[in-house]
């Protein structure tokens, strides 16, 4: 293998329900090897696992398989591989899917891998029992406390199992629970050969992945110098082009809009980063204060310097269970005098419930316009011209929270005037998920590789 | 000595992190990075978003990048989807704290002009430059 050989990696998708068109347009605007979807969050878990509970063959996301058969044709005419976690909790499922529009494309001999291993849900009674207690990792309680409202657990798998499945000849790999920077680090560990224990290798491909796993957020997206932007209609998603050494340009194809410089990149290392000394992955431990940005010409930042250390023992597991119920309305008041009339809907809202006998664990009341991201930081005008009244509450009973959802209508007639923008109807209570990360011994998880080839 | 918002001299993002959020504050050179560091203590930041930030503030140091990493334990009005709050991830609170006033050197010019209500007279943080300082 060439030492000077570029490997190119693009992500299309930050998160289930990012642009519909984002990795169409990364497959036609530019050269790519490898395109990578991300569509999972901690709370797309519990929602697919429900999915699945009601009909076996779903779990996974459905919008991957549409976008599948939508560019299949240009994937393999351009021998570009995908790599997504979208089997969710059902990866089998989603891989079976996938065979089925190969087959509608004609796309015979398609290699598709399947990584599966990380859905502990039934296995967690056996876990506790073997002694892994599963405690929460912020404040050390048991799982016991919430263990019978569970709904999901998923272990984050390391990226070798994706990266197995690549080497296996897998064209497109779908996952369940890997993390997001897994997603690149998996395909350079795969095509470069890149050892479990290469460390600072390990961390510059999943300091790679971290800076690409939000999709357009390192390219101008969110960009605090927002009006330094241009071309916010054909933004381009971020592209990769990374070396066997480990550093890595990060850019975006010709012609798209946006903006790559130094000081984008360095937003998005910063976001949702903890301690940057430690940074922990299933795969490796990085030490974000070692990375070294440089500008390479417009739209286009060189990474490296990355250093990293060895892996841990344990894999995070995250756990969702049922907490409650909550459910939120808004009205629109008018001015004159629109953020007093406000706070007259709002205590007269809380005043009838109290009346009625009803009180909540939480409740919530936003001045939209006025307070409702910065409190008081803002300054409050009292002479908004219009005021979004947002108000909320949270509960363990669903029948006391649909029962909040009917004060609100009332308002329109029982209040000041110029009250209205209650055109959705009643809100209803909604299923409140309480996320509950863990740890577990590596040695009691098994990551699962199948290769299916399409006839 | 002159009073000027953060955004002046510092760009930042924000996301939920664990049980609260975290915000990234990043200097555009040295000089910068150095006022950041003296004036952006935990308990500066924790007094600014009193009402929001209810556990405690943590400091990171990223030199190589010219930022400070601050972690906000117990922003968000729960975890998971807990919250009620509008911003249930913590997605604004950078431009939260980017409108902190602070004083800086007469003589220290921030290579990038901030956004224009930072430095133009009128402008939407202007007023709290001159007065507001929390």
């Amino acid at each position: 293998m060439a030492a000077d050989r570029i490997l190119r990696i693009a992500n299309g998708q930050g998160f289930w329900g990012d642009s519909v068109d984002a990795p169409a347009r990364l497959l036609e605007e530019g050269p790519l090897d490898y395109l990578t979807l991300d569509y999972l969050a901690e709370v797309t878990m519990s929602i697919l696992q429900k999915q699945r509970r009601r009909d076996p063959s779903r779990g996974y996301a459905t919008d991957f398989v549409d976008l599948i058969r939508l560019v299949l044709p240009r994937l393999r005419e351009r021998g570009v591989r995908v790599v997504a976690n979208a089997g969710g909790v059902n990866p089998t499922a989603c891989g079976r899917a996938l065979a089925e529009v190969a087959r509608e494309h004609g796309a015979h001999g398609l290699v598709i891998g399947m990584v599966t291993g990380d859905d502990v849900l039934d296995r967690l009674d056996q876990l506790i029992a073997s002694g892994a207690p599963l405690t929460h990792l912020d404040d050390g309680r048991p799982l016991a406390a919430v263990r019978d409202r569970v709904l999901s657990a998923n272990v984050y798998l390391p990226s070798t199992a994706i990266a197995e499945a690549l080497r296996r000849g897998a064209e497109i790999v779908v996952s369940g629970r890997t993390t997001d920077p897994g997603l690149v680090l998996s395909p350079l560990m795969a095509e470069f050969g890149w050892s479990e224990s290469a460390w600072d290798l390990l961390a510059a491909g999943t300091v790679a992945g971290h800076i690409v796993e939000c999709g357009a957020q390192c390219t101008g997206g969110n960009f605090s110098r927002w009006w330094e932007v241009e071309g916010w209609d054909h933004i381009g998603y971020p592209v990769l082009e990374c070396r066997a050494d480990g550093t890595f340009v990060v850019t975006k194809h010709p012609g798209t809009g946006g903006l790559v410089r130094v000081d984008t990149v360095a937003e998005q290392l910063v976001y949702e980063l903890g301690d940057p000394a430690r940074y922990v992955t299933p795969d490796c431990t990085v030490d974000f204060r070692t990375i070294r940005l440089e500008d390479e010409g417009p739209d286009r930042v060189r990474v490296s310097g990355v250093r990293g250390g060895p892996a841990t023992d344990t894999y995070k597991v995250s756990i969702a269970y049922l907490e409650g119920y909550k459910a939120v309305g808004t009205l629109t008041i008018s001015g004159p005098d629109a953020l007093p009339k406000a706070r007259v809907c709002a205590d007269a809202l809380w005043g009838r419930l109290g009346r009625a006998g009803l009180t909540f664990e939480r409740t919530i009341t936003e001045f939209v316009g006025v307070n409702a991201c910065h409190g008081e930081l803002g300054g409050a005008p009292e002479r908004a011209p219009e005021v979004v009244l947002r108000v909320g509450v949270k509960d363990a009973s669903q029948a006391k929270v649909d029962r909040f959802g009917k004060e609100l209508a009332p308002l329109v007639t029982s209040g000041p005037p110029g009250v209205t923008g209650f055109a959705g109807g009643r809100p209803k209570a909604t299923e409140v998920l309480g996320y509950w990360p863990a740890l577990v011994p590596k040695d009691r998880v098994r990551p699962e590789v199948r290769i299916e080839v399409v006839p | 000595m002159k009073r000027v918002p953060l955004y002046a001299l510092a760009h930042g993002r924000s996301g939920d992190k664990g049980d609260g959020s975290n915000v990234g504050i990043l200097a555009y050179d040295r000089r910068g990075y150095e006022i950041l560091r003296a004036e952006l203590t935990p308990e500066r930041v924790k007094r600014h978003f009193d009402g929001i930030v209810h556990g405690a503030v943590e400091r990171h140091e990223l030199p190589n990048l010219l930022g400070l990493n601050f972690l906000l334990h117990d922003s968000l009005g729960g975890s998971g989807s807990a919250s009620l709050k509008t911003d249930a991830q913590g997605k604004t609170h950078a431009m939260a704290l980017l409108r902190l006033v602070i004083e800086i050197p007469d003589d220290y010019e921030p290579p990038r002009p901030g956004p224009q209500g930072a430095v133009a007279p009128g402008g939407e943080l202007d007023g709290a430059a001159r007065g507001g300082a929390r």
